[in-house]
C-alpha cells in the first residue's frame, strides 16, 4: 500500500537566486536595474555639482529675456527685442518648414526613382543606379555645402540685374528672380483683405491667423466635400442603373467657381518682386540656405526611399502581375492598383525612418546659416547666455516630440493601409 | 546601508567633479602643453602659416604663457575654435585659455562665468563694402544684405545699430570668416561687419584689397582680451601678468635684442622685478623667477608683437591708435611690478 504524501515543501534559500532558473533572470534584471540607477544618479549628481561649483545652476530664466539677436527668415513677426522663446519658436518652424518641404519631395523624388529603377530601359535604370548609389555615398552635409556653394558662386548677385547693361534678368516674364541670395517669387496679396485674427496677444507665443487664408481653405474644402457628393451619387446611379453619369464638370465646377468667385472678391493678385535698392524687395524670398538645405536633404533621402520603393515592389510576387494582366489590366493599372497597394505596407514603416532621418538631419543647417532650432536656440541663444545644458535638453526634446509625432502618424497611416485579415 | 553606500558613492564622484575646476597651472604643467583657444584662422592674429605653424597676435600671446609656465614658447596645443565654439571648449576644460578676439562683455565675465584678464587690443565693431557699392556712411545700407558671424558681440551691435537708425536689413548669419568672405566676395552679401581689426586683417588676405572700403563708423567698444574660466584666480593671475609682462616690457624699454642684457641687472628696480633678478615675484605666482623674461622673449615685447602681425609694415596695416602706451597717448597701462 502506497500512502500519497504532498511533494516535500522546498525551503527557499538565498543561494537559490542565483543557482535557480526560476529566480536567476529575476536577480540579473534587478541588479542591471540598480546598476543603471546607479549610473544615472552618479551621472545627474556629478553634472549638478559640476554646475553649482561653476556657480551655474539649472535656470530656464533666460526665456523670458530679449533675444536681441535678428533672424532672417521668420514666418511670425520677430524683432530683436523679441524673448529667446519667441526667437526659439521661430526656429522650430523653420525646422517644420525645411522637414515638410523636404519630406514632400524625397518622397516624389524617391518613388520616381524607385519605379524607374526597375524600368526595362536600360539607360534608364543604370542612371537611376547612378543616382543612388552617388547620393547615398556621400555625406549630407557634403551635399549641403556642395549645393550652397554652386548657389553662390555660379548665379548672379542683385546688382548684376541693376542699370542698363545688366548682365542678368529676371525669368518668367520678370516675375522670379533668381540670385545668389535666393529665389524672388510673386507672392499672393489680397487687396479687400478680411485682416487677421490675432492670438495670444503680446505673448512670445503670439500669432496671426490669415482670415483670407482661412476663407480660401474653408471654400476650397466645402467645395471638394461636395464633389465627392456628386461622385458617390454618380457611383450610385451606376450601380442601379448601369449607366454613370457624365459628372465630371460638375465636379470641377463646384471646386473651382466658388473658390474663384472668393479669390475675386477678395481683390486676390500677385505681388512682384522688384529691384530696389541692395535687393529685390516684394515677392516672397525663398532664400538660398533654405534652398540649399532643402535640396539636399530631399536628394540625399530620395535615394533611400527609392531603395526602399523598389524593394518593395520587389516583394510582390511576380504571380500578381500575371494574374491582373490575366485579367486585362493594363500595365499602368498594374503598378497603380495592384502592385503600389500591396507594395506600401512593405514600404511604409522603413519610410518612417527616413522622414524620422531627414527632420534630424535638417540640423545641419547651420553650415548654410539657415536659422532652424539648432541655429536659434541650440546656437545664438546658447552662445549668448551660457545656458549649454538647458538649451541642449531642450533642444533633445524639441527633436524628440517632433520625431514622436511623424511616427505617430505615420503609424496610423501604416495602420490604414495594411493588410486586412478577415 | 544600501543607501548610505548610494549616498557616499555620490559625494566621492562629487568631490572629484569639484577638484576638477580648480589648479589649471597644475594640469599644463603635468600635462606639458597649454592648450590655447584661437580663431579658426584669422590672418595676422591667429593662423597656420605655409609651414603649418600658428603665427599671429593672439598666438603670441598663447606662446608667452607656455614659456612662462612651460618654458618652450612652441609647447602649445592651438585648439580652433569659431565664434559659437569657444565658450563651451572653455567652459569644459577643453583649452586652458582663450585668446581670440574676444570682447569683454558683462555678460560674458559674469553671468557666462569667465574670467577675462585684460585686454590685449582696444576695437570697434565697422562695416567693409565693396568700393563699388558707392555707399559712404553705414547709415546708407537700408536693405543691404549683412554677412555676420554668429555667437559673437557682432550679431548684437548690428540688429542694435540699425535699430537705433531706423533701417532694415537682412542679416546671413556665418560661422567662420573664411566662409564670409567667400560669401562676401561672391557678392552673396552687400556688406560685411565685425571687429575693425578683423576686418582689416581680412581685407588683406584678398587679392583686390583696394576695392574695398572700412565704412567710418565704429559702432561699438569691443575691448578684446585673453580669458579664462572664473574661479581659478591662480591660472588667471598666470595670464593676467604675462600679458603686463610684455605690456610692461615695451614701456620700459625691453626688447628681444636687449633682454639678455637686461637681464644680467640694471639699474632700474622695476625692471629687475619683471626680470627677476631682484625679488620672487615668479614664485608669488607659482613659477621660477625667469618665467616673464622668457615670456618675452618668445615674440618680444608687445610692441614687437604687433608690428610683426598685424602693425603698419605688415598687409593688415594697423596703426597703434587706442593700443598705444598710455605714455604715448593709447590706453595700454600696466599696473606696476611691485
Ligand atoms: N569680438 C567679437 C567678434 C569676434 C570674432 O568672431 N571675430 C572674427 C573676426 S574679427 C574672428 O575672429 N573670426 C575668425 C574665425 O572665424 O575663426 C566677439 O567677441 O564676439
Amino acid at each position: 500500500m502506497t500512502t500519497l504524501t504532498d511533494p516535500p515543501k522546498e525551503q527557499f534559500r538565498l543561494s537559490m537566486l542565483l543557482y535557480d532558473t526560476r529566480y536567476r533572470s529575476a536577480t540579473i534584471q534587478v541588479i542591471a536595474m540598480i546598476g543603471f540607477m546607479l549610473l544615472a544618479a552618479w551621472l545627474i549628481s556629478n553634472t549638478a555639482q559640476n554646475l553649482a561649483a561653476l556657480g551655474k545652476p539649472i535656470d530656464f530664466g533666460f526665456f523670458s529675456e530679449p533675444a536681441s539677436y535678428d533672424i532672417n527668415q521668420r514666418l511670425l513677426d520677430y524683432s530683436s527685442r523679441d524673448t529667446h522663446l519667441r526667437a526659439a519658436l521661430i526656429g522650430l518652424l523653420n525646422t517644420l518648414v525645411v522637414a515638410v518641404l523636404g519630406c514632400i519631395t524625397a518622397t516624389v523624388l524617391g518613388v520616381i526613382i524607385g519605379v524607374l529603377r526597375l524600368s526595362n530601359n536600360w539607360i534608364v535604370a543604370r542612371l537611376m543606379t547612378i543616382y543612388v548609389e552617388g547620393f547615398r555615398n556621400v555625406p549630407v552635409l557634403l551635399w549641403i555645402v556642395f549645393i550652397m556653394a554652386i548657389l553662390i558662386e555660379t548665379l548672379p548677385a542683385p546688382s548684376a540685374f541693376r542699370g542698363d547693361n545688366a548682365t542678368a534678368s529676371m525669368v518668367l516674364g520678370d516675375s522670379v528672380a533668381v540670385t545668389n541670395r535666393g529665389v524672388y517669387v510673386p507672392e499672393p496679396l489680397f487687396s479687400n483683405s478680411l485682416g487677421n485674427i490675432h492670438l495670444f496677444g503680446e505673448s512670445s507665443l503670439r500669432f496671426d491667423i490669415s482670415l483670407d487664408l482661412m476663407a480660401v481653405l474653408v471654400v476650397l474644402g466645402a467645395g471638394i466635400w461636395v464633389s465627392n457628393f456628386i461622385r458617390k451619387r454618380a457611383d450610385r446611379i451606376q450601380e442601379q442603373t448601369g449607366d454613370r453619369p457624365v459628372t465630371w464638370w460638375q465636379r470641377v465646377a463646384v471646386i473651382v467657381l466658388p473658390t474663384g468667385l472668393l479669390l475675386v472678391l477678395l481683390g486676390f493678385h500677385l505681388g512682384y518682386p522688384e529691384l530696389k535698392g541692395f535687393n529685390f524687395s516684394g515677392g516672397t524670398h525663398l532664400r538660398n540656405s533654405l534652398i540649399a538645405l532643402w535640396l539636399a536633404l530631399s536628394l540625399y533621402t530620395a535615394a533611400f526611399i527609392a531603395e526602399i520603393v523598389r524593394a518593395g515592389i520587389m516583394a510582390i510576387s511576380k504571380g500578381q502581375t500575371e494574374a491582373a494582366s490575366a485579367l486585362g489590366l493594363r500595365s499602368n493599372k498594374i503598378m497603380s492598383l495592384v502592385i503600389l497597394p500591396q507594395a506600401l505596407r512593405v514600404i511604409i514603416p522603413p519610410l518612417i525612418s527616413n522622414y524620422l532621418n531627414l527632420t534630424k538631419n535638417s540640423s545641419l543647417a547651420i553650415a548654410v546659416g539657415y536659422m532652424d532650432i539648432t541655429g536659434t536656440l541650440g546656437g545664438i541663444t546658447m552662445n549668448q547666455t551660457g545656458r549649454e545644458l538647458e538649451t541642449i535638453l531642450l533642444l533633445m526634446l524639441v527633436y524628440l516630440t517632433i520625431s514622436l509625432s511623424i511616427s505617430a502618424v505615420m503609424n496610423w497611416y501604416n495602420e490604414s493601409v495594411k493588410l486586412k485579415e478577415r | 546601508m544600501k543607501k548610505s553606500v548610494l549616498l557616499g558613492a555620490l559625494t566621492v564622484a562629487g568631490l572629484a567633479a569639484g577638484a576638477a575646476a580648480a589648479g589649471t597651472i597644475d594640469d599644463v604643467k603635468a600635462r606639458g602643453k597649454l592648450n590655447c583657444g584661437v580663431t579658426t584662422g584669422l590672418v595676422g592674429f591667429a593662423a597656420p602659416d605655409s609651414n603649418g605653424e600658428w603665427k599671429g597676435f593672439d598666438v603670441a600671446l598663447c606662446r608667452a604663457v607656455a614659456a612662462a609656465v612651460l618654458g618652450d614658447g612652441n609647447a602649445v596645443e592651438f585648439v580652433p575654435t569659431t565664434g559659437k565654439t569657444r565658450f563651451t571648449a572653455l567652459a569644459s576644460g577643453e583649452v586652458d585659455m582663450l585668446a581670440r578676439n574676444t570682447t569683454w562683455t558683462f555678460s560674458r565675465d559674469v553671468d557666462l562665468k569667465f574670467e577675462f584678464v585684460g585686454v590685449n587690443y582696444y576695437d570697434g565693431q565697422g562695416f567693409m563694402v565693396p568700393k563699388a557699392l558707392g555707399v559712404s556712411s553705414a547709415k546708407e545700407l537700408d536693405g543691404a544684405t549683412v554677412c555676420i558671424q554668429t555667437g559673437t558681440t557682432t550679431e548684437l551691435n548690428l540688429a542694435d545699430f540699425f535699430r537705433a537708425n531706423n533701417i532694415s536689413y537682412e542679416p546671413v548669419p556665418i560661422e567662420t570668416n573664411a566662409e564670409a568672405q567667400q560669401q562676401y566676395l561672391a557678392g552673396a552679401c552687400d556688406v560685411y561687419t565685425t571687429d575693425a581689426s578683423g576686418l582689416a586683417a581680412t581685407r588683406a588676405t584678398f587679392e583686390a584689397p583696394g576695392d574695398h572700403v572700412l565704412l567710418p563708423e565704429i559702432i561699438s567698444k569691443e575691448p578684446l582680451g585673453p580669458l579664462v574660466r572664473h574661479g581659478d584666480n591662480e591660472w588667471a593671475d598666470v595670464v593676467r601678468w604675462t600679458l603686463n609682462a610684455l605690456i610692461s616690457a615695451e614701456e620700459y624699454g625691453i626688447t628681444s635684442a636687449n633682454i639678455d642684457e637686461m637681464s644680467a641687472g640694471t639699474n632700474n628696480p622695476e625692471i629687475n622685478r619683471i626680470l627677476g633678478t631682484e625679488g620672487t615675484l615668479g614664485e608669488m605666482l607659482g613659477l621660477d623667477n625667469q618665467w616673464a623674461m622668457r615670456a618675452i622673449k618668445v615674440g618680444g615685447n608687445f610692441g614687437e608683437v604687433f608690428a610683426q602681425n598685424i602693425g603698419e609694415s605688415t598687409p593688415i596695416g594697423l596703426a597703434r591708435g587706442l593700443n598705444a602706451q598710455w605714455t604715448e597717448g593709447g590706453l595700454l597701462y600696466s599696473p606696476p611690478f611691485r
